[in-house]
């Protein structure tokens, strides 16, 4: 039995379609993004299937159970972390969690073990305006699942984190699903979806383009390669006469070979010791949505 | 994966109590909202008890130029009564007498010119100039009436209707612990509905197995619990600073303090449901609560005010909760007298509720 199981959603604000009939299936225990850009619709599918928001059309589950309407029995399986930090105002970091291990009826020892998890210990007695953004999100996250939920939902976690503060949240997240705990999060950072995600779901406009894992979704590309040496190395036209390379091309930060063979081309420039500033450029999520919308992705 | 262990360890009621908590809290540390709800109409208190108290005692300040034989000779009976009125200071100087009454430092000089009393006042302060003006016609007559030898046909004896203990800070307790309540309780509920939909915590409880009811009534029972400190604080330091003296009902106060929480915190909820910012549902909550205040009599009895503004006052919901305390906190009346003011009160809290709740969106967008 899967985990969500999402058949034909639609959802109309106005004249802006922002669920344009989505089916997702995701199974337990396994991690998935829906990636896309701002405004693709991802927080308002996410909200439907927590059952926050009710349909035009289509139906979501969760653990086999209805979402819509507030469905009492499946709340305490499910932990969810909105887009807004979502916190009582002036409390402290542990009368936060606190208070949402009391909602759910959790001890307050539980709760503080997922204080210890997410590193906040020594900002314990910190009130939650004075958190930097990543500790803030940290916490949330703590909030989102002291009562242990079978289901999570994550809606975009690392926005407006630094690099530095995202990366401290991978190593949180990654371990999320690590006892047989399903994980859905939204993100418009592509390098995000692929390190996470055992699926990712590419979104725009209200649609899922692929559902696939990100290792599939760069092969089913298909995209050739693009290997950059440094200038004079090897001439554009060495390169063409190369086996295996389709295109060469001078840029500015070198020669680009375009092939769909990188590993022979690449020993062949190693022969000749050609690998100065050598580059290897192999198709990402970026080049899929691309090659999906036929436009830029702009997060 | 581990089962939930959501359903151990469960306390009945533990989820109220910890939404309790933690809205209180977050209360006791806002700064503004603790001034607000008490320590500044506590300094309205100490303003409208100290200050205005102390002008119901106060003398009217007569300087007497020269001898005034009038009221150098009244008998002794009559003396007393002259100086329960009058602070007398004497000079020979009657332009410097008049200049201090025009300069406002004294009420009143007088001058015996033959057998006429001449009274130099002014009319800044109508009150003095009218009890200046009374009085010293009451004494001239009792003097006249004296000298003619004839005992007076009538007589006037002057008893108030109030408990004599009955001051000015008896009438403005009840009707600022009114405005007081009304405000924060109006805020209170205002800038949480705001507050709560903006970082989308009330979306967040929703998803908590835990019942809109549970969450209303931890709000209302922290507010509630509020108007109840306030109301304590009111009467503890009217009482110990300003002589209140309450009467036998008093008690049915906090029944009607009760339910008029609940009608300004149903206000409280319109403000916020028709605002889209924190500040701007605050602001709104006061737009309703000041002028009502003020046609309530929470400032000033009402009742020289015109017939059609009192008629428009009684359309107020909190004009019925000042009027209801005053009558048993203050006038004596019986538990009874509580009774149409409650069920008024409730009427207004159900129908600005129900508004309200119309009105109400999940998200500010």
């Amino acid at each position: 039995m899967g985990a969500i199981e999402v058949v034909d959603l639609e959802m109309t604000y106005g004249d802006l379609r922002a669920v344009d009939g989505v089916s997702l299936e995701v199974s337990e225990g396994e991690f998935v993004g829906i990636l896309g850009p701002n405004g693709a619709g991802k927080t308002t599918l996410l909200e439907i299937i927590e059952g926050l928001r009710r349909p035009d059309s289509g139906t979501a589950k969760v653990l086999g159970e209805r979402v819509w309407p507030r469905n009492p029995g499946l709340l305490p399986r499910m932990g969810v972390q909105l887009q807004a930090s979502s916190f009582f105002e002036r409390l402290t970091a542990r009368e936060q969690i606190h208070t949402f291990a009391a909602l759910y009826s959790v001890s307050t020892a539980r709760a503080d073990e997922w204080l210890e998890r997410v590193g906040l210990v020594d900002k314990a007695d910190t009130r939650v305006e004075d958190l930097s953004g990543g500790q803030a999100q940290r916490l949330s996250i703590a909030c989102a699942l002291v009562h242990d939920p079978e289901v999570v939902f994550l809606d975009e976690p690392t926005a407006s984190l630094d690099p530095q503060a995202r990366r401290n949240l991978w190593d949180l997240l990654s371990g999320l699903n690590d006892s047989g705990r399903t994980v859905v999060l939204t993100t418009h950072y592509m390098d995000e979806a692929e390190i996470l995600c055992d699926r990712v779901a590419i979104m725009d406009a209200g649609r899922i383009l692929e559902y696939e894992s990100p290792a599939a979704l760069v092969r089913g590309l298909d995209a050739p390669a693009r290997i950059t040496v440094a200038s004079g190395q090897v001439t554009v036209e060495a390169a063409r006469a190369i086996t295996g390379v389709t295109d060469a091309t001078e840029g500015p930060e070198g020669v680009v070979l375009t092939t769909r063979e990188p590993a022979a081309v690449v020993s062949h420039l190693a022969q000749h010791d050609q690998l100065d500033g050598v580059r290897v450029h192999t198709g990402t999520l970026e080049d899929v949505f691309l090659d999906l919308t036929g436009r830029e992705y702009r997060a | 994966m581990t089962t939930p262990v959501a359903t151990t360890s469960v306390r009945r009621g533990s989820a109220f109590l910890a939404l309790s908590i933690a809205i209180l809290r977050g209360f006791i540390r806002d700064k503004s909202s603790v001034f607000f709800a008490i320590i500044f109409p506590l300094m309205f208190l100490a303003l409208f008890g100290g200050i205005f108290s102390d002008q119901t005692e106060s003398k009217v300040d007569l300087i007497q130029v020269g001898d005034v034989s009038l009221i150098d000779n009244l008998p002794a009976e009559a003396r007393d009564a002259f100086e329960r009125t009058f602070d007398v200071t004497r000079t020979d100087d009657l332009d410097g007498a008049i200049a201090e009454v025009r300069e406002g430092d004294a009420d009143v000089a007088i001058e015996m010119r033959g057998e006429t009393l001449v009274a130099h006042y002014t009319q800044t302060d109508q009150v003095k100039a009218a009890i200046t003006q009374g009085a010293l016609q009451a004494f001239v007559d009792g003097t006249n009436v004296a000298l003619s030898g004839t005992p007076p046909t009538f007589d006037l004896v002057a008893e108030r209707v109030e408990d004599d203990s009955l001051e000015t800070i008896q009438f403005v307790t009840p009707g600022l612990l009114g405005w007081a309540v009304a405000m924060s309780a109006s805020f209170g509920a205002a800038a949480t509905l705001q507050g709560w939909r903006q970082s989308k915590l009330l979306r967040r409880l929703q998803l908590a197995p835990v019942s809109t009811r549970t969450v209303v009534a931890a709000r209302v029972a922290v507010t509630v619990s509020i108007a109840l400190v306030q109301m304590a604080i009111f009467i503890g330091l009217g009482a110990a600073a300003f002589g209140l003296t309450l009467t036998g009902s008093w008690w049915m106060a906090i029944p009607l303090l009760v339910v008029g929480t609940l009608c300004f915190m149903a206000l409280g909820l319109l403000a916020g449901a028709i605002t889209k910012t924190q500040e701007g549902a605050v602001n709104a909550a006061n737009f309703m609560v000041l002028p009502m205040a003020f046609l309530s009599g929470s400032f000033f009895p009402l009742d020289g005010a015109p017939g059609w503004l009192q008629a428009v006052s009684k359309a107020l919901p909190l004009w019925h909760l000042n009027d209801g305390m005053l009558d048993v906190m203050v006038r004596g009346e019986g538990p009874s007298a509580a009774i149409a003011p409650l069920a008024i009160l409730a009427a207004f809290a159900i129908v600005i509720t129900l508004v309200a709740a119309r009105l109400f969106r999940w998200e500010t967008s």
